[in-house]
């Protein structure tokens, strides 16, 4: 079989593509017909640099969920052809058999393996990661920087120390430190997993008792049902079969992650928990002030139902701003994890590996490094440009 | 102003003295001091060899104590050997143990022995400082003047087609991350597949001399990505100088437009992005780091690269006091100069 020329490729990359264009329609025709019953969301569709951005994420996340779905990827991302080593893109397979695909769309690597399924299977690693990642890094950062806030004093003093000490550390050198073999072995991730992951608990917990404490009738078994889960799913996030952190015993055990991803997971939430606490602590500063929290002072509320459901409410269109911009900035420390070789393993399709690897042989073949890199770089941007739609509509009202 | 700028080197001190000592505490747990004694020795040594190496130099104390031998503030440890050699940190190879000094830290100038380069911290960390200082002049060369250009150019007139031009390019610049704009530039610039062969896809040979060939490249991947920010914060300031009072009153007095942005707008507009460019230090650090990996520089980057992949305890240290001060002593500048720059804070 002849190699396929550039607009083939296109052509079939496209129709590989097919079910992420499904649902980006669906999804954009959906939500602009309802854009003015939608909130914040809905008017996202009334900014051009909005809609693209949030095209452009949606397109990577479609790509990683229905890729990790087997859906899209042409080949198995670890699976090493012989002969299509460092191949140009639209190589065909030699002696393909019967059901596989018969080309490797944008080339082989350096290991003989598909860049194309390689590059879709790194969007689910990230689109794994990074909004989970993100998330947590938020409950930490607003868990603590609310009361930090809202009292001030020793207690703002001392958590600001904290963070700005975090804050000082170079993240590479964070990330040299905290994400090797030999860190993982002492058993330090479980233990920082352990601090950082009761953060979501104690905010939910929070978020509730202080909202129903006065119906205690309905209180009580929300707050158990709502806890025991959480804590379960807590309890077996931390725990390891094997390690040394292991609370619960096996058969309760829900699902184990592998050290390498643990440590990635809590030094990025570790990383970035300082700047959220950072903002939501000059946001609470500027909002006690108002007279709504006056009020509530007024009426007899607990500081805890001040903060969370006077304050937080309230801040949270910077908050969202910040969110994506947030992830965006993960996907880019996740990168530079696996540009260093640090956490994941080196097989792992993630983006930062893969342009790590087709780096080294960056002045004679292109398309290894290329692909992954433009992934990224869409990414980024399109959580940029989302993040700016959302600013600039939130400023609206 | 003298009690703020005592208050701040005392915290600065005082967070300098923790991150070292986490530093210490992360380097030294013992799968870490094992790992270190194996690449010292040899792979296949057993646990007891491992065990009476980490012995013999000290190691194996109780980490406050080796943090304060490392300060200076504690007398260094000594290891007397079967035949009665005295071996310990402060005792220089070829020195008679009597002449060592007994304490020997960063009070008295010492850094310590790089166990990867056979060398002292001192003078390592000072040379590759010194490349990587040649590097960031460049940059800041290159970013700070364009980055304060296409902000101010983008915020005279905001709404405009130039405006939505130059601020789409700097969301772009800072969507990209070094590792990524770096891959490309060499990739279009410098490969033989493309062709182009304008610059060289390697700064080694700018370590001793830098020409527009060897080094653009690198210069402008950091560069790069903290324009776009810098750039961000000019048009967000120069907006929102474009705005006040004085400016409509310049312009109603009949003040040519491009005097009103040079004599009356610039100096305000200036005041933000100025803190900012000191806060991106840090940020130009991961930067570097990034960038003399990618272009193979031998800097100060790559001396951290080299420290910690290999566990070097002191070298890591050196290099973690040096950049943790650089960020701590950016971040009093940058609150100085605000202080300085702007009249409204200085006076009340």
């Amino acid at each position: 079989m002849e190699p396929l020329s550039w607009g083939e490729i296109i052509v079939r990359m496209a129709i590989q593509f097919i079910p992420v264009w499904i649902s980006l329609a669906a999804l954009f025709a959906v939500s602009i017909t309802f854009k003015r019953r939608l909130g914040l969301y809905g008017k996202l569709f009334d900014s051009p640099i909005g809609m693209i951005g949030f095209g452009l994420v949606m397109f990577w996340v479609f790509a990683g969920v229905y890729g990790a779905a087997g859906m899209i990827v042409t080949h198995d991302s670890l699976a090493q052809v012989s002969g299509l080593k460092n191949k140009a893109p639209g190589t065909p397979l030699r002696m393909a058999e019967d059901g596989v695909y018969q080309y490797y769309l944008l080339g082989g690597d350096n290991l003989a393996r598909d860049v194309f399924s390689r590059m879709i299977d790194g969007a689910w690693v990230v689109v794994q990661i990074a909004p989970l990642a993100t998330i947590f890094a938020f409950m930490v950062g607003i868990t603590l920087g609310l009361p930090a806030g809202y009292y001030g004093g020793r207690l703002d003093t001392l958590l600001s120390f904290l963070a700005n000490l975090i804050l000082a550390f170079p993240v590479i050198l964070l990330f040299y430190l905290l994400v090797t073999p030999e860190i993982i072995e002492t058993g330090l991730p479980n233990y920082m997993a352990m601090v950082l992951f009761i953060f979501p608990l104690v905010f939910v917990a929070v978020l509730l008792n202080s909202r129903y404490y006065t119906q205690p009738k309905k209180r009580t078994p929300l707050l158990i049902v709502v806890l025991g889960l959480m804590g379960w799913v807590y309890l077996s996030l931390i725990s390891e079969v094997g390690s040394k952190l292991q609370v619960l015993p096996g058969f309760l055990d829900l699902f184990d992650i592998p050290g390498g991803i643990l440590v990635v997971f809590v030094s990025v939430v570790f990383v970035n928990s300082p700047t959220v606490f950072r903002i939501v602590r000059g946001l609470a500063m500027d909002i006690k002030t108002r007279d709504y929290v006056a009020a509530a002072q007024t009426r007899g509320e607990g500081p805890w139902y001040i903060m969370l459901w006077e304050i937080l409410p309230n801040a949270r269109g910077p908050l969202i701003v910040d969110f994506c911009l947030r992830i965006g900035y993960t996907t880019i420390l996740l990168g530079t994890l696996g540009f260093f070789g640090l956490g994941l393993p080196p097989e792992s399709p993630d983006w930062g590996s893969t342009i790590n690897e087709g780096r080294k042989l960056l002045s004679i073949y292109l398309h290894p490094a290329l692909p992954p890199a433009f992934a990224l770089l869409t990414m980024v941007l399109g959580l940029n440009l989302l993040a700016d739609g959302l600013r600039e509509e939130s400023l609206k009202d | 102003m003298g009690l703020f700028i005592l208050r701040r080197v005392g915290v600065m001190i005082l967070t300098a003295l923790c991150l070292t000592f986490l530093v210490f505490f992360l380097t030294n747990l013992y799968p870490n001091l094992e790992k270190l004694a194996k690449t010292q020795g040899n792979f296949r040594m057993s646990d007891e060899a491992v065990a009476s190496f980490l012995e013999k130099r000290g190691y194996l104390q109780p980490v406050p104590v080796k943090y304060g031998e490392w300060l200076g503030v504690v007398p260094s440890y000594r290891h007397t050997h079967d035949d009665g050699k005295v071996t310990g940190r402060c005792i220089m190879p070829g020195q008679d143990a009597a002449d060592a000094p007994s304490f020997c830290g960063i009070l008295q100038g010492y850094w310590g022995y790089s166990t990867v380069f056979k060398d002292e911290v001192g003078s390592l960390v000072a040379t590759r400082l010194g490349l990587t200082g040649k590097l960031m002049f460049w940059v800041m060369v290159l970013m700070v003047p364009s980055a304060l250009l296409i902000g101010v150019l983008a915020g005279m007139r905001e709404g405009t087609k130039t405006d939505r031009t130059l601020s789409t390019a700097s969301i772009i610049t800072t969507a990209t991350p070094e590792y990524v704009s770096g891959v490309i530039f060499i990739a279009v610039f410098a490969s033989s597949a493309v062709g182009l062969k304008w610059f060289k896809g390697t700064a080694t040979s700018a370590m001793e001399s830098a020409n527009f060939e060897n080094f653009f490249l690198p210069v402008l991947t950091i560069s790069l990505y903290g324009m776009g920010y810098i750039a961000r914060m000019t048009r967000a300031s120069m907006t929102e100088v474009m705005t006040a009072q004085y400016i409509r009153t310049a312009r109603l007095k009949g003040v040519s437009f491009p005097n009103i942005v040079m004599k009356h707008a610039l100096r305000n507009a200036l005041i933000a992005p100025f803190t900012v460019i000191m806060l991106q230090f840090p940020w130009l650090l991961n930067g570097v780091v990034i960038v003399e990996t990618l272009f193979n520089y031998k800097g100060f980057g790559w001396l951290l690269v080299q420290a910690a992949g290999n566990n070097d305890i002191e070298l890591l240290l050196g290099v973690s006091v040096v950049s943790v001060v650089v960020v701590l002593v950016t971040q009093l500048l940058s609150d100085i100069g605000y202080v300085f720059l702007n009249p409204r804070i200085r006076i009340s």
